[in-house]
């Protein structure tokens, strides 16, 4: 197999224990992959289930149904299997996730959230501060922000934070949800270019992007999401 | 994997009729974090007491693996052998620093009385150590000869780090560290433990009502009602998506800030 992350026949829901047990289905019969060099985008409205699959791929969301087969080397592993352990080994080494918000770890400067992202990912301590330095100037964050901790920044400032900190380290698999929402047409071209230099750099992305412009510049395919959602009655 | 660092298996524990804590099994790896989670009431006090050995269990193991490598029942160990490894190998973080602090005692005591128990006697060397953990734990230096009574909360909490740490312990408990703290004070704890964590590479079980400490500090989270394990995993996981119908209360009665 050379795919480095496949949906194989996966289904969600949500039982609302607190609303007299209801089942919320989210999606069912997901089958889909993604390769080096890939940037599979998923496409459908609000509430179809794109961020549920990504989270789902990082080991966020339980998977009810079908594996999530995630490639590891010269291993495949089934996240919808996988022990907590692995779980967190995968998520330094293998897979990056980009959210739309950034969770704000409280006192640290910007530039050594984006720094230790890096040391976690497994860069040596020199590497990771001159990648941070490089990409935070990339995406033009001013550089009197950077050792300021990024509780107090605008949405746009703390998006770049966070995509900085998503793309540092040499993951093969990125999991991009809206990571352009908040910012300007010239930093979402930087971010086009550097999920581009990362595809040229043999990762696969499983992306989601509301920004046309975003979604030309960067998908090679686009799997729309509704038809999942067709499947999820049954 | 490495080999587990602690190994809990069965772990129960009676008040007369009232259970404290029902049938509790877990593994720590080294450097792994493990917050135990539910509400007052919930075992998981007993349970942290039970696994220090300060409380006798009705059944169940705690083992813990020693410099050695050797995977030893605490049970089986003299009492000699517990206190040592207690003030050496392990370190308990109290909620009420009156009780994991001594209160009359200096600040710079309080973190070189540990470093005694392991045999230092040279007054310099001690002095010189305390004072470079009350750096790490941003105590000041002219605070060295204060007595924890004059302390505020978060610099009692902060030195009761130092004191534990001072010994390079491999596994550090932690009962409730930022309950009754300011939210500023107990943000600047926070990142102080998750820190010193990640940096020394500590085991940490760390039991907490507070789900936004569990998710900061935690790799993995278990979550208890009533005596018993409910839902164990990944702490993102549990915490976003959880599973039984107790976790999802917990998690839907978090007042989002």
């Amino acid at each position: 197999m050379t795919a480095l992350l496949t949906f194989q026949d996966v289904a969600k829901s949500f039982t609302l224990h607190l609303r007299g047990g209801v089942v919320l289905p989210v999606v069912g019969g997901v089958s889909l992959s993604v390769s080096p060099g890939e940037c599979v985008v998923l496409g459908g409205p609000s509430g179809a289930g794109k961020s549920s699959l990504l989270k789902m791929a990082y080991g966020n969301y339980r998977c009810d149904a079908g594996a999530i087969l995630v490639r590891d080397g010269e291993t495949v592993i089934d996240v919808a299997r996988a022990d907590p352990r692995v779980m967190l080994s995968l998520r330094a080494r293998v897979i990056a996730y980009v959210s739309q918000f950034l969770r704000v770890i409280p006192r640290v400067s910007a530039l050594d959230v984006v720094e230790a992202a890096g040391r976690e990912g497994g860069l040596s301590e020199d590497e990771a501060r001159a990648r941070a330095k490089n990409l935070l100037a990339r995406l033009n964050l001013p550089e009197r922000l950077w050792s300021l901790p990024p509780a107090t920044f605008s949405g746009g400032e703390q998006q770049r934070v966070n995509i900085a900190r998503g793309l540092i380290a040499d993951r093969p698999l990125l999991l991009l949800d809206e990571p352009t929402a908040s910012l300007d047409a010239s930093n979402r071209a930087v971010v086009a270019e550097l999920v581009r230099e990362k595809l040229a750099a043999g990762a696969g992305v499983l992306g989601i992007f509301h920004d046309g412009e975003m979604r030309d510049a960067v998908a090679t395919r686009i799997v729309d999401v509704t038809r999942f959602a067709q499947a999820r009655a049954a | 994997m490495s080999a587990p660092l602690l190994q809990v298996r069965g772990l129960t524990k009676r008040y007369g009729a009232r259970l404290g804590c029902a049938d509790v099994s877990f593994d720590i790896d080294p450097g792994e974090v493990l917050a135990i989670v539910g509400e007052s009431g919930s075992g998981k006090s007993t349970l942290l007491s039970l696994v220090a050995t300060e409380l006798a269990p009705d059944a169940g193991t705690v083992s813990y693996r020693m410099r050695d490598g050797v995977l030893r029942d605490l049970a089986g160990l003299s009492e000699a052998e517990r206190r040592a490894l207690m003030r050496t190998d392990w370190g308990f973080v109290r909620q009420d620093a009156a009780q994991g602090l001594r209160m009359a005692v200096s600040a710079g005591g309080n973190v070189g009385e540990r470093l005694m128990g392991l045999g230092e006697r040279h007054y310099g060397r001690i002095r010189g150590t305390a004072l470079d953990w009350l750096g790490r734990v941003e105590i000041a230096a002219d605070r060295i000869d204060d007595p924890p009574t004059r302390f505020s909360g978060g610099m009692r909490q902060r030195l009761q780090i130092a004191r534990n740490l001072v010994t390079s312990p491999r596994l550090v408990l932690m009962d409730e560290p930022t309950s009754g703290l300011d939210v500023s004070v107990q943000a600047r704890l926070l990142d102080l433990i998750r820190r010193l964590a990640a940096a020394l590479g500590l085991a940490v079980i760390i039991v907490t009502h507070d789900l936004a400490v569990a998710r900061l500090l935690s790799h993995r989270i278990m979550v208890m009602r009533a005596g018993r394990v409910i839902e164990t995993g990944l702490t993102d996981r549990v915490l976003d998506d959880p599973e039984h119908a107790y976790t999802q209360l917990l998690v839907s009665s978090v007042l989002a800030a």
